[in-house]
């Protein structure tokens, strides 16, 4: 199956003088797969990139690239090519000089490199734009550049470094489809960094959600997105509407907690937690805005709540509600279009309905704050 | 008037603004252009006693160009093989002195540039607080390094590399050294310039690649400075071939630089005119050379102001 080469990081530990950019990250990377490193800014994604590509020898720990272990190997000798964030093409040479720079390195005659950034510019659907220069293309076209520059290389593993981060939406998702695709052509391993869990949930095989240097969980978009091991990566991927309280009872792999301003709710424990979630722990119950339905007014039950009505926005496909939340924060719902309206219900309570299964229970921790 | 002169006045306001361009086009062309001209008058003309110039024997002449070339008239020899040489020499120095200061000033910039902290600060000020000091004095320093019993011969014959002290003045090393000493802010400060702006990633994306330090340079550093290697270049040339300061203090008895052939004519033989000639040349071949060499090198005029 794996048929790339795989990327191993076994606790590794980077340091800045007294600060830990990266602690004990224990990550493994199968051969061929789409890889993502998801976090807000600063949490140090960039840092274990470098540390990956070479730039960078950890404080402690290891890198292992198709199992060989890269100490002391810099980064002109180790298999990898990294994409930067701001791109760093080649300014003053030519668009097909930039992509075959790596042959030219290695002594190839300048008809072999022309031939092959032909190929290339065949592949990223810039034909015949070899002879510009980077200043001369669009920002998605020095994307591309990019790409079959790292990919001239051919590299065992590609790095890329939030490289969509400067396009506009538009482009970024017509990039993203491009880069899975171009991924599964070529059938290398992609280690893939942003700070945005769409892209990352839609273009990776496996996701790993790092929150200060720390890394909460690995898995594919499905779990992470619905089974998350923390507060943190429940609250940063994906919306979730977030029920403090304390554990008032455990009943096998669900737990019922006492929530601040909902009374007593039922929940799923997360499968990381479970047996790790005790009476009186402090406890967070996330609930997905999808996961509500609406409910008779007033229902009362362990997996009912009721808030008022703040205002409601039409998506085409689903309204979302805004009830009144916890701590003055706002809680979303978001209910499918049936024809319905919910105007009528401004100022109004509500009463909402969930499954307990699609309630996940997490002990208490730090949340991503937007 | 002219857009850019109307956008200017805009700007600056008509006071200010007047006051400005005044003084920079008193500056250029009170100060700069016209002496210039006043000197290239000179030089077409023959050297003559105060009562007699004016008078019918001021006429403009080739002579004093005839003379850096052909000598004395009916002179023993059919050239003017001294002071052709001395030119040819200064020259030729004024170019190696240029390629030494840029090998040696451009790891220093780059090292500099690409480098962060505060050491770097540290450094940046060791380079410039000698410049506190004057030309000659420092030019006399060196003479006390480099001399027959100076702190080098000292060491070195102390340590047994040489029985006798070396003559490094006598062999224009004390020369060589003051002239590249003197300039070098002016050769690290341009190519600094430049390299500071270049992005880092595009040197790891080169290592990233494979490139060795050597490619790295010659691909993707270089082509880059180039502005500020052209700039800093033609400074260093321009000024160590009309240095005078230097080759008085610190060059051998044998090795005259053109410069002070100009001196002489100008101070000793208060030959005005013969001067005069001997400096046009020495500035218009200078700047035929600069203009060659950019051409060669693939340099915009525009690019030597950065
Ligand atoms: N060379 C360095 N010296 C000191 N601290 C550093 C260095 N490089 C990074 N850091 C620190 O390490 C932390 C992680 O940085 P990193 O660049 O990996 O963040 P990131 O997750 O890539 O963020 P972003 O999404 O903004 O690019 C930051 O707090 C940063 O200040
Ligand atoms: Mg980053």
């Amino acid at each position: 199956m794996s048929a790339g080469v795989g990327v191993n990081l076994e606790n590794l530990w980077i340091r800045f003088g007294d600060f830990v950019a990266v602690r004990d990250a224990n990550v493994n990377i199968n051969g061929g797969d789409f890889f993502s490193f998801l976090g807000p800014s600063g949490c140090g994604k960039t840092t274990i990139l470098r540390a990956v590509s070479g730039f960078l020898e950890p404080s402690e720990g290891n890198v292992l690239i198709g199992g060989n272990n890269m100490k002391g190997i810099g980064p002109n000798k180790r298999p990898t090519a990294l994409i930067f964030q701001n791109l760093a093409l080649f300014p003053l040479m030519k668009v097909w000089e930039n992509i075959t720079f790596s042959m030219e390195i290695k002594g190839a005659s300048a008809k072999e490199r022309r031939k092959r950034a032909d190929e290339l510019l065949d592949m990223i659907a810039l034909t015949g734009q070899g002879d510009k220069l980077p200043a001369e293309l669009s920002g998605g076209q020095k994307q591309r550049v990019a790409i079959a520059r790292a990919l001239c290389a051919e590299p065992d593993v590609l790095l890329l470094d939030e490289p969509l981060s400067a396009l506009d939406l538009k482009l970024r998702q017509h990039m993203r489809s491009e880069l899975r695709e171009i991924q599964k052509r070529v059938g290398i391993t992609f280690i893939y960094i942003t700070h945005d869990q769409g892209e990352a949930l839609t273009m990776s095989d496996n996701v790993a959600v790092m929150r200060a240097g720390v890394i909460d969980q690995i898995g594919d978009g499905k779990t992470i997105y619905n089974d998350p091991s923390t507060a943190f990566a429940a609250s940063f991927v994906g919306e979730n509407n977030v029920f403090r309280g304390t554990v008032k009872k455990v009943i096998g792999n669900e737990v019922m907690i006492n929530t601040n301003r909902s009374g007593d709710l039922m929940a799923r424990i997360s499968s990381n937690n479970v047996g790790k979630m005790k009476e009186g722990d402090d406890a967070m119950l996330f609930i997905r805005p999808e996961a509500f339905s609406l409910a008779p007014l007033g229902t009362q039950g362990d997996h009912f709540v009721t808030a008022e009505v703040h205002k409601e926005e039409f998506e085409g496909n689903v309204f979302n509600i805004f009830m009144e939340g916890e701590g003055g924060k706002e809680m979303k719902v978001s209910l499918p279009n049936l024809g319905q309206s919910f105007e009528s219900h401004r100022g109004e309570p509500m009463t909402l309905e969930y499954d307990v299964h699609n309630a996940v229970a997490l002990p208490a921790g730090v949340l991503a704050t937007e | 008037m002219p857009r850019f002169l109307r956008e200017y006045f805009n700007r600056n306001g008509v006071g200010l603004g007047s006051v400005m361009l005044g003084l920079v086009l008193f500056w250029t062309i009170g100060l700069i252009i016209l002496p210039q001209l006043s000197m290239l008058d000179f030089s077409f003309r023959p050297n003559l006693p105060p009562p007699e110039i004016g008078g019918p024997k001021d006429v403009y002449t080739l002579e004093n160009y005839k003379y850096l070339i052909f000598g004395p008239e009916g002179g023993s020899q059919d050239y003017n093989a001294v002071d052709l040489k001395v030119f040819y020499r200064t020259l030729i120095a004024a170019i190696l002195v240029t390629l030494f200061n840029l090998m040696l000033c451009y790891p220093i910039a780059y090292y500099l540039a690409q480098t962060k902290g505060n050491h770097i600060r540290i450094l940046a000020l060791m380079l410039i607080i000698p410049y506190w000091i004057n030309e000659i004095l420092r030019a006399f320093a060196l003479r006390i390094i480099f001399g027959e019993t100076g702190v080098l011969n000292n060491l070195l014959v102390g340590a047994g590399v040489f029985d006798t002290p070396f003559d490094f003045i006598r062999n224009d090393i004390a020369l060589y050294a003051g002239l590249g000493y003197a300039y070098i802010l002016l050769m690290i400060f341009p190519i600094y310039n430049v390299i500071e702006s270049l992005d880092r990633n595009q040197i790891e994306a080169a290592r990233d690649m494979g490139a060795s330090w050597t490619r790295i340079h010659r691909r993707v550093v270089i082509p880059y400075a180039k502005p500020g290697i052209s700039s800093g270049c033609t400074m260093v040339f321009m000024l160590s071939a009309g240095a005078l300061a230097a080759p008085q203090i610190l060059g051998g008895p044998s090795s005259l630089w053109f410069t002070q052939l100009i001196y002489q004519q100008f101070n000793d033989n208060s030959d005005w005119p013969q001067g005069a000639a001997y400096a046009v040349v020495l500035l218009v071949t200078c700047i035929l050379l600069v203009l060659a060499l950019m051409r060669v090198f693939k340099v915009n005029m525009g690019d030597i102001g950065k």
